[in-house]
């Protein structure tokens, strides 16, 4: 009776820790699993679609592994025979070899062809045209250029809902890794490289985002806000910024380059002309033959 | 009484088969590691091919090698290679004196070569041309470098072998060496070759 | 010119060494004071005991593999304890550090701690573990009286102590790398970290991964050149194999990391620009590189404890394993796979979706011959009669924890799912729940396994069994919110976060795991106190305490140094089980043995090696050159020796052999 006892305790712990998780859990807000934006969603129901596959052959693992262990144990009365010379058998490992790998094929062909619906690169196909955004990770802040609407922010950017937004990234810093997960995966920002990512909003909203790669002393302060709003709502906001902003010259991005953290949100209007390529530019050639004056790669 | 000298020889005769086995795993072990110095120069040959158009506006390959001048370097090795392994063939007949004679002009190539090697780099550094100046720069300096030191350190054990044939003469434990000195001795032409192929010759084509 | 370009760097006696670098915060100075008491009062110790000549003769200066392994095991559990205190540090923190708490520590000073934990952690404790217990058991289950080459095992491990020393002395001196355990460039180039602390990092490891690859060199000989007679590759134990398996990959990869780690140096130290943002560098050919070795890394530690894990099943199910040439095949299968999956380390590099997908799908059918092998082991135990002892509970632990921690590889290893994941927690806790269950809980399994063998008494089994929950339940409790945290947006590596993302919670129920977990090493700890106390009772164990299968339980205990005083012969697999069914009495004559001296220039070797590292961190170039001068001495003088070995009579074996067998008896 007392091994009854023993496993009552241990229920009511597991039973009054998973209520508590899922109490807590319904009331927290978990990005990836609550995605807004389409390429979130297919990227999560590919997680799910997944995760459904490999339980296939986890379940049967984890039931198996209870049941030997139970069944087998020396000091079970009723144990099961005892073989100790039964070492092989070629129609069940013939088993667990075809099984998994075809399991495997199934999700390297749907692997496959989601590499390609959703690599980063790729277009999200809508009559709208996409807003251009070109982002910069810098010790240790996110800088927001809108070449079209000429204006820039630090640590906010802003698009309408609905409308893909297509970022060209790189770095004037170590690298980093711009993600915001409610909308889509991450993509790394390489000093001297360019790479892109299109990304799109479902619903109004203000989402979190953040550097996934370690960058430096303050890389825990590079965390950004992304607002998806009405398109009405975008191109006032524009306005705003256009008119009642410093302006992100040469100078100004100098100045905003050095090293600070935790950085508030700050808007510039009508940033330097070719600015992000020669942020590029200025790592790919040497001294004197960048384009623009940008000068080289300091130190 | 024939009994025992017959098992006493039988047990003579199992011995010297265990140090067979131990010279030969030795050698297997040698070409253990030679094979993990291939995987170091293949890593070095791999960021040379990545970097090799990386110039940042300095020199490339065409523009700062002479090839006649590589060619003489290459000459001295393949002609090192080719007196180690009369060395080799010396040892195994067991002609001390003339090992050791064949041994000091490999040596004397392989100072040559590495000297023409210093001199080439100390010509480029001069003219500005040093690792600091580009990727490209660097990976060049690194891989045939990383050569140059395996020659030196070749040079340093030759020497150490000379002297250890010298004054020990030419025994399974000598001859062993000899065998493992002259293994590494012929990688590392077999490296340089590649070197020559890939960093000079493609490297001055390649405009 | 050259010269020139040089003796700018030479600059005074001392480099940049200074007083100013000696810790001045409270925790550092502590850490680095506890630090520096380990090996001054283990000195003291020693010298109040007189038992320097004792130390020098029996381990500083031994050959003999068995006291080598013990040695790296030792130097394991002593750097485990101090990456268990970093995770002490790093949990606090980071259940501390919200909204306008900052917690304990600065941003620098939690990077430097979550950098060594790591490195620490795979560098100085899997790898010591792993090495110690190939040291061990390898030439005793060949049926071998030594390794290949003793001398270069040896110098192997005093080349890992040579790296450890250094990565240690950074506590006391300087500071480490702040970058995260691989150290990606350009941060981790002088320009974003101009201290000393990567120097640090960049030689600790260049000095302990030369030393691995010394020993892989030894023990992919030792296999196959030294198996006695009878046992042809198919017949060795399959802990064998899996070292096979590993060391083939250790000899392929760790020339890639030498190359990496110089090359970093050389953009450090002298200027070059191999992975420099701009003239010409390229950053991600170092992430390819330090990932072309990383990966069959993991593989390297996750092997030898699979290994474990099938001598423990067959062992403790009484039962022959089950699929052994699957098993076999497996393992190759999984060495080649290991090659060729490691872009997967960085899908969000931007490359295309044909490389993304390609290198995504090599790593999934990896989880095939992995899967293989669980299925095995769980069909060993089926029809078995399980002797229910802690090695077994570990790999219980171990199949249910890896199939949950395998999931979530696969989950990563396609592009798009990657996207969300990489970086994340979500990651930690998968890699953790990989290494902790597939190395560390294996290599305590062999430990607990193979213990009696060695000191000739078992360790506590009820206390074994208190340890082995307190670290399952601290386990889960301490990664399982890891899981949720990543699907939450928390990347790994923050020393703060806002309070308003509601992580705080999970941060504080992975910190209270690690409660659990340091209950399980203090339990740990104390089993081995109280089996020492009890090794006369009922712990004492005879020569094969658990009924093995395999050769090392053949051999009395404590093993003679020779290890076999005649050779065993082998006809079939698990040798000694099938030995042990017939009644044979080996009366074979005794032959002479030779048996390699001692000698301390493995030491000195890796003493110049140590200098040297330490010189080139502080740029003090006089002590470098003496360092280098040191080691090639200490080369050079060992290959003027003629006479490394001493030979035993037959006559002596004999009566060694005979005495030995008499005391088993009484």
């Amino acid at each position: 009776m007392r091994i009854n006892k023993k496993w009552l305790v241990i229920f009511l712990v597991l039973i009054s820790f998973i209520t508590v998780a899922g109490i807590y859990l319904s009331r927290v807000n978990i990005p990836v699993l609550e995605p807004k934006g389409p390429v979130a969603d297919k990227e999560f129901r590919l997680l799910v679609g997944i995760t459904a596959i490999m339980l296939i052959v986890a379940v049967p693992v984890f039931l198996l592994l209870a049941y030997v262990v139970w069944r087998y144990r020396e000091d079970n009365p009723k144990r099961g025979q005892y073989v100790p010379d039964w070492e092989h058998s070629r129609w069940l490992e013939g088993l667990w070899w075809v099984i998994p790998t075809i399991l495997i094929l199934i999700v390297s062909v749907i692997s496959w062809n989601a590499s390609y619906a959703l690599n980063p690169y790729r277009p999200i196909l809508t009559s709208k045209k996409a807003l251009v955004i070109q982002a910069v990770s810098l010790d240790w802040k996110w800088l927001f250029i809108y070449p079209d609407q000429h204006i820039a922010s630090v640590n906010l950017v802003e698009f309408p809902l609905k409308t893909p937004v297509h970022f060209y990234l790189t770095s004037d810093a170590p690298m980093n890794s711009f993600w915001l997960p409610q909308l889509s995966g991450q993509i790394y920002t390489m000093a001297g490289m360019q790479t892109q990512l299109y990304l799109a909003s479902d619903v109004i909203g203000n989402f979190t985002g953040r550097s996934a790669n370690l960058s430096g002393a303050g890389f825990a302060g590079m965390q950004f806000i992304a607002k998806s709003v009405k398109k009405g709502t975008f191109d006032s906001w524009v306005e705003r910024v256009k008119t009642h902003s410093l302006e992100l010259s040469l100078s100004a991005y100098r100045k905003l380059e050095r090293p600070s953290s935790y950085m508030p949100v700050t808007y510039y209007a009508n940033p330097a002309k070719g600015l992000f390529g020669d942020i590029i530019a200025k790592y790919m050639v040497p001294y004197g033959q960048a384009h623009e004056n940008m000068g080289g790669v300091s130190s | 009484m024939s009994s025992i000298s017959q098992n006493a020889e039988v047990a003579r005769a199992d011995r010297l088969i265990e140090r067979h086995e131990k010279d030969n795993t030795t050698i297997f072990g040698f070409w253990v590691y030679l094979m993990t110095d291939c995987v170091l120069f293949a890593s070095l040959f791999a960021t040379f091919a990545v970097l090799r158009n990386n110039t940042f506006g300095g020199p490339s390959g065409a523009t700062l090698f002479s090839l006649p001048y590589v060619l003489v370097e290459t000459l001295s090795l393949l002609t090192s290679s080719f007196t180690c392994g009369l060395a080799l063939v010396s040892a195994q007949a067991r002609r001390k004196t003339q090992t050791i004679i064949w041994f000091i002009i490999t040596f004397a190539l392989g100072l040559t070569f590495l000297s023409l090697e210093l001199s080439e780099f100390h010509k480029f550094v001069v003219m500005g041309d040093s690792w600091r100046r580009s990727g490209f720069l660097s990976a060049y300096f690194t891989l045939v470098g990383t050569h140059g030191l395996h020659i030196s350190i070749g040079l340093l054990w030759m020497a150490v072998m000379i002297v250890f044939i010298y004054k020990r003469g030419i025994n399974k434990l000598t001859m062993k060496r000899i065998r493992m000195l002259s293994m590494f001795w012929h990688f590392l032409d077999v490296v340089w070759i590649f070197i020559f192929t890939i960093v000079y010759l493609f490297g001055a084509l390649h405009a | 010119m050259m010269i020139h370009h040089l003796s700018t760097t030479f600059g005074s006696l001392l480099g940049r060494l200074s007083l100013k670098w000696l810790p001045h915060d409270p925790i550092t100075a502590f850490g680095a004071i506890l630090l520096a008491a380990v090996p001054i009062g283990a000195a003291l110790l020693i010298t109040y005991t007189k038992r320097w000549r004792w130390l020098y003769r029996e381990w500083l200066t031994t050959q003999d593999p068995k006291r080598i392994g013990i040695m790296y095991i030792i130097v394991a559990i002593l750097m485990g304890l101090r990456g268990l205190a970093d995770v002490i540090l790093i949990r606090t923190q980071q259940a501390l550090s919200s909204g306008s708490n900052h917690g304990i520590l600065t941003a620098s000073h939690f990077q430097q701690i979550i950098s060594a934990h790591g490195t620490i952690m795979i560098f100085f404790v899997a790898m010591g573990l792993m090495f110690g217990i190939i040291n061990l058991i390898v030439p005793l289950q060949i049926g071998a009286r030594d390794v290949a080459f003793p001398f270069l095992n040896a110098t192997g491990f005093w080349l890992f102590f040579a790296g450890m020393a250094l990565i240690n002395v950074s506590l006391i001196i300087g500071d480490f790398s702040a970058t995260g355990w691989l150290a990606y460039p350009p941060l981790s180039e002088l320009k974003y970290s101009p201290t000393v602390g990567v120097d640090y990092w960049i030689w600790s490891l260049e000095i302990a991964g030369i030393g691995s690859l010394l020993a892989g060199i030894n023990f992919v000989v030792t296999i196959i050149k030294k198996r006695v007679k009878g046992m042809s590759l198919m017949k060795m134990p399959l802990f064998c194999w899996s070292v096979l398996g590993s060391m083939s990959l250790v000899i392929f990869a760790f020339p890639i990391l030498t190359v990496t780690l110089t090359l970093l140096a050389l953009d450090r130290t002298i200027g070059t620009h191999f992975f420099t943002a701009g003239y010409g560098g390229n950053m991600m050919m170092y992430v390819n590189l330090i990932w072309a070795w990383g990966h069959p890394e993991v593989y390297i530690l996750v092997l030898p404890a699979f290994g474990i894990y099938s001598e423990v099943a067959a062992v403790f199910s009484r039962k022959k394993l089950f699929g052994y040439a699957s098993m076999v095949w497996a393992i190759w299968a999984i060495v080649i796979l290991s090659f060729i999956v490691w872009l997967h380390h960085f899908f969000t590099m931007g490359a295309g979706s044909d490389v993304n997908a390609f290198f995504g799908i090599m790593t999934m059918i990896i989880a095939v011959p992995t899967g293989v092998k669980l299925f095995n082991w769980l069909f060993t135990m089926y029809k078995g009669k399980l002797n229910m002892k802690t090695p077994l509970y570990w790999l219980i632990a171990f199949v249910v924890v890896f199939t949950i921690g395998g999931m979530a590889g696969v989950l990563m290893a396609v592009p798009p799912v990657d996207f969300q994941l990489h970086n994340s927690l979500f990651l930690v806790a998968h890699f953790h729940m990989m290494i902790v269950s597939g190395v560390l809980f294996g290599y305590f399994a062999g430990i607990t396994y193979w213990y009696p063998k060695f000191l000739g008494f078992k360790l506590n089994e009820r206390l074994g069994r208190y340890a082995f929950w307190s670290w399952l339940v601290g386990f889960l409790l301490a990664f399982v919110p890891l899981y949720i945290l990543g699907f939450m947006g928390a990347t790994r590596r923050l020393d703060h976060y806002s309070s308003s993302l509601g992580w705080q919670p999970l941060f504080v129920v992975a910190a209270i795991g690690v409660v659990f977990i340091i209950a399980g090493v203090i339990f740990q700890i104390l089993q081995l106190i109280v089996s020492i106390w009890q090794r006369n009772g009922e712990l004492k164990a005879g020569h094969d305490p658990w009924d093995g299968r395999t050769l090392e339980w053949s051999l009395p205990t404590p093993i003679p140094v020779y290890n076999f005083a005649r050779l065993p012969e082998v006809s079939t697999r698990d040798a000694y089980w099938e030995a042990k069914k017939t009644n044979y009495i080996d009366d074979r004559p005794y032959e002479p043995i030779l048996i390699p001296k001692n000698s301390p220039l493995g030491l000195v070797i890796a003493a110049g090696a140590f200098i040297f590292g330490f010189a080139v961190v502080w740029h003090i170039w006089w002590l470098a050159v003496l360092g280098l001068a040191v080691s090639i001495f200490g080369l050079i003088y060992r290959s003027m020796d003629e006479h490394t070995e001493y030979k035993l009579s037959a006559a002596e074996v004999k009566q060694m052999d005979q005495m030995r067998f008499q005391e088993i008896k009484s």
